[in-house]
């Protein structure tokens, strides 16, 4: 393959323009990844497309989008993985309100995260070194804290699609970390916050978060062992 | 505060628990995308936790950091860094930071380059997203305010004094001001000045060059880190922890070959020997890839370690390898090749952040305390980010005087950057800012890189000074306001220029050999003239050099054998 189409959508609220994509034709090499394929675009052709872009290995979260039909980050997806007929399409998260081209506005993300008290609560006095935490412990919540909060997943969940109080899957993760780690004493106020009205039992257990993470997170697993304890804590049948 | 990453957002708790009212965090991104998060194998102090560290002591960190900067760090300044790390580490857990653990529940410990005990602090290969994390947690819990993905364009300095900042929403592409009675960057290092960079794309060093321009001395730029394992291809990050697991370096006639250069410590030797060693290696015809394009490389072998261990003490290693090599460690060597890595140098600061400029201070990557001197040891530029955070917010909260009249400088500094921008936007320019990036990055690798020399160098510096002539032509081909890319790029691509003209003029005039700065032409160390720091102040006709003494308190310059 010598080169290849890329088709990005393009959305600029300065020009008056209807949403539309544009289509670029860029030089093939070997191991590319789509977040390359955009920078040679914005160096070489085009410099008005907007996308966000860090740390290009797929840890700092910032560039999640919709490529040839899946949730990727751009930077981990491989030209070659995304081609559809010598076509890599590429469009924003969608369900989102698009700022400009690829650029979402993330910030009903970022305040529906905050909203869980995504931190450490421990209401004993600190000792002088560290928490002592087994490595079985330490494992139970080796799943999420793998987030990257990328958005993909909070973008991809049908019950936040018309309903942006919902507190969504990488809040809901980040909520059951707490919960399962042996150093957090808030469990009741945190199990109070994720089952309120916006919370777990708005999962419909979809599983498009799952699908959608790019860091091979089980969100309807971590939620699902918040209604679990919801429950039964609910009854008095969990003690916390 | 500018900057998200985890000296920011740590001086700002800090700043926020001394009782300072009106701290606010200001990001060009959001904090959890900052580099910090790209930080891999883990964070030192002498925990003594693992079985082999029992002996292990502040003065032994104390000593490896020294010894590992070739003896160039302020000892005053690497003794505060070694003592406050115990006490910063288990502030870290106490706030929830995963750190990996041993079987007795205290925090896990691995052996890592230079060091005398295995002192390195981890959450499995992915410990600066661990502490990331943890620390935007933290100031989330006591709702400190952070504007993120705002860019600050001038820091603006009046009668000696900083005065606040002009800075763009990037969002909505609008300039403005904002008057502080205490500045603090905290804006990372400068990595994509080079090609062949372990960085990520933001590193432009944005933070360091609007200080320099601000007239804010700069100190010992030209030690830049060359990484050893950069993964051939991409130049992502391959931690040192592979080769604190056990992992081997390998030449393409299968040799062990750090047995020439560093026999006792093999591959856990300091970054800047065992990244030379590699380009030897490469340099005299025993690499992969001879003269192919990406250049030569080595392999990382970490087959013998097993999938088990792999997956439980590397999995991001694992996971880059297979997603942008299309490799499995488990059964494949791993190519790397030596890649700019970090930036020892920056704003000349004290240990508390302070700089020539009152009000004004400098915390992590962008900073130059100087605790990593010639050579930064791997495991402390993430402890570097949280001792000195804290020490320069407690600081800039207890001296915290007001800003007084600033409304007229702000307004001006204002006028000058709309002016600025005008010009990259609307001038009569042809020139591509991209291509001048690729040439400035290309020019920096070959001529101010891993091996250095006179006639080499200069070559570079005369680049750069083309360079700088035909910025001035460079046009920024989008005129919008929203999210403008290019106009940021094109923005920073100036400061780049400015530091790279003092990373080579600083090496030029460093006629010696130490930690990460190798002369051809004058391979040794030379203590009777270079045991000094090099300080570099701005002025339109290219960097003007002093010298300063280093402080020396416990350890003497000796031989550096390892």
């Amino acid at each position: 393959m010598k080169d290849f189409t890329l088709r990005v959508f393009r959305y600029d609220p300065e020009s008056g323009a209807d949403p539309h994509y544009d289509t670029f034709t860029v030089p093939y090499r070997e191991g590319m990844t789509v977040l390359e394929a955009l920078v040679w675009v914005l160096d070489n052709l085009d410099g008005s497309v907007a996308f966000r872009y860090s740390c290009r290995e797929a840890i700092c979260g910032s560039c999640a989008m919709y490529v040839s039909g899946s949730y990727q980050l751009a930077c981990r997806v491989q030209v070659k993985n995304a081609l559809d007929h010598g076509v890599v399409s590429v469009s924003p998260l969608p369900h989102m309100r698009v700022v400009k081209d690829l650029v979402v506005d993330m910030e009903k993300f970022w305040a529906n995260y905050a909203r869980v008290k995504p931190w450490l609560i421990n209401d004993q006095p600190e000792p002088e070194r560290e928490r002592l935490q087994s490595p079985a412990d330490r494992a139970k919540y080796n799943m999420e804290i793998d987030c990257i909060l990328c958005g993909a997943c909070f973008a991809a969940c049908p019950s936040g699609v018309n309903n942006e109080e919902y507190l969504g899957a990488h809040s809901l993760t980040w909520a059951n970390r707490f919960i399962v780690d042996t150093r957090d004493t808030a469990k009741k106020e945190r199990l109070d916050l994720v089952s309120a009205e916006h919370g777990i039992f708005r999962c419909h257990t979809v599983f498009n978060c799952v699908e959608a993470c790019p860091k091979h997170i089980n969100q309807t697993e971590a939620i699902q062992h918040l209604k679990k304890v919801a429950f039964f804590h609910r009854f008095g049948m969990w003690r916390l | 505060m500018v900057g998200g990453g985890l000296a920011g957002l740590r001086a700002a708790i800090a700043a926020h628990d001394s009782g300072a009212q009106d701290v606010v965090i200001i990001s060009q991104l959001p904090p959890v995308r900052s580099h910090s998060v790209a930080a891999a194998g883990g964070i030192n102090g002498s925990l003594a936790n693992h079985p082999d560290s029992r002996d292990d002591s502040w003065e032994k960190h104390m000593y490896d950091t020294v010894k590992g900067s070739d003896f160039l760090a302020d000892q005053d300044a690497a003794e505060v860094m070694a003592r406050e790390a115990v006490a910063r580490i288990i502030e870290m857990e106490h706030w929830g930071c995963p750190f990996s653990r041993n079987a007795d529940g205290t925090i896990a410990q691995r052996p890592f380059g230079g060091a005398g005990y295995p002192r390195t602090c981890y959450a499995s290969d992915k410990t600066g997203h661990a502490l990331l994390h943890t620390m935007y947690q933290q100031a989330l819990k006591r709702g400190i305010r952070i504007y993120q993905e705002y860019l600050v364009l001038e820091l603006v300095v009046r009668d000696g004094r900083a005065a606040g900042l002009v800075l763009m929403d990037i969002l909505s592409g609008q300039l403005g001001t904002v008057a502080a009675g205490a500045v603090l960057f905290a804006t990372g290092g400068a990595g994509k000045i080079y090609a062949r960079s372990t960085n990520n794309l933001l590193n432009t060093g944005l933070g360091i060059a609007l200080a320099y321009r601000a007239g804010v001395p700069v100190k010992d730029m030209e030690f830049i880190q060359f990484h050893p394992t950069g993964l051939w291809g991409t130049n992502i990050l391959m931690t040192e922890g592979c080769r604190g697991e056990g992992g081997y370096l390998v030449n393409a006639r299968g040799e062990r070959f750090m047995a020439r250069y560093a026999p006792k410590a093999m591959e856990l030797g300091p970054r800047d020997i065992v990244a030379r060693s590699i380009q030897t290696e490469i340099n005299e015809g025993r690499g992969f890839n001879q003269g192919g394009p990406g250049g030569g490389y080595v392999h990382l072998d970490l087959r013998h370690l097993g999938e088990a261990r792999i997956n439980e003490r590397l999995p991001e290693v694992r996971e880059i390898c297979r997603n942008f090599a299309g490799l499995d460690p488990v059964q494949e060597p791993i190519p790397v090749q030596p890649s700019q890595h970090y930036t020892m140098g920056g704003i000349d600061c004290s240990v508390y952040g302070e700089t020539a400029v009152a009000g004004f201070y400098a915390a992590g990557e962008c900073a130059c305390v100087s605790v990593h001197g010639a050579n930064r040891l791997g495991g402390n530029s993430l402890l570097d980010t949280i001792v000195f955070g804290k020490l320069a917010g407690d600081r800039m909260a207890s001296h915290l005087t007001p800003a007084g009249e600033t409304a007229a400088a702000l307004s001006e500094a204002l006028a000058r950057v709309e002016a600025r921008l005008a010009a990259l936007t609307h001038g009569a320019g042809t020139e591509s800012g991209p291509a001048l990036r690729g040439e400035l990055q290309e020019g920096m690798f070959q001529h101010v890189g891993v091996f250095r020399h006179e006639a080499s160098m200069t070559e570079g510096l005369a680049k750069i000074r083309r360079l700088r002539e035909r910025y001035a032509g460079v046009k920024v081909r989008h005129t919008g306001r929203v999210f403008n890319l290019d106009l940021m790029q094109q923005f920073e691509l100036q400061g780049m220029i400015d530091l790279a003209e003092a990373i080579a003029a600083g090496a030029l005039a460093r006629r010696e050999s130490r930690g990460s700065h190798a002369r051809r032409d004058y391979p040794e160390r030379d203590d009777a003239n270079f045991l000094k720091h090099t300080v570099a102040t701005y002025t339109p006709d290219g960097p003007t050099l002093t010298y300063r003494p280093v402080s020396i308190t416990r350890f003497q310059p000796e031989a550096r054998k390892y």
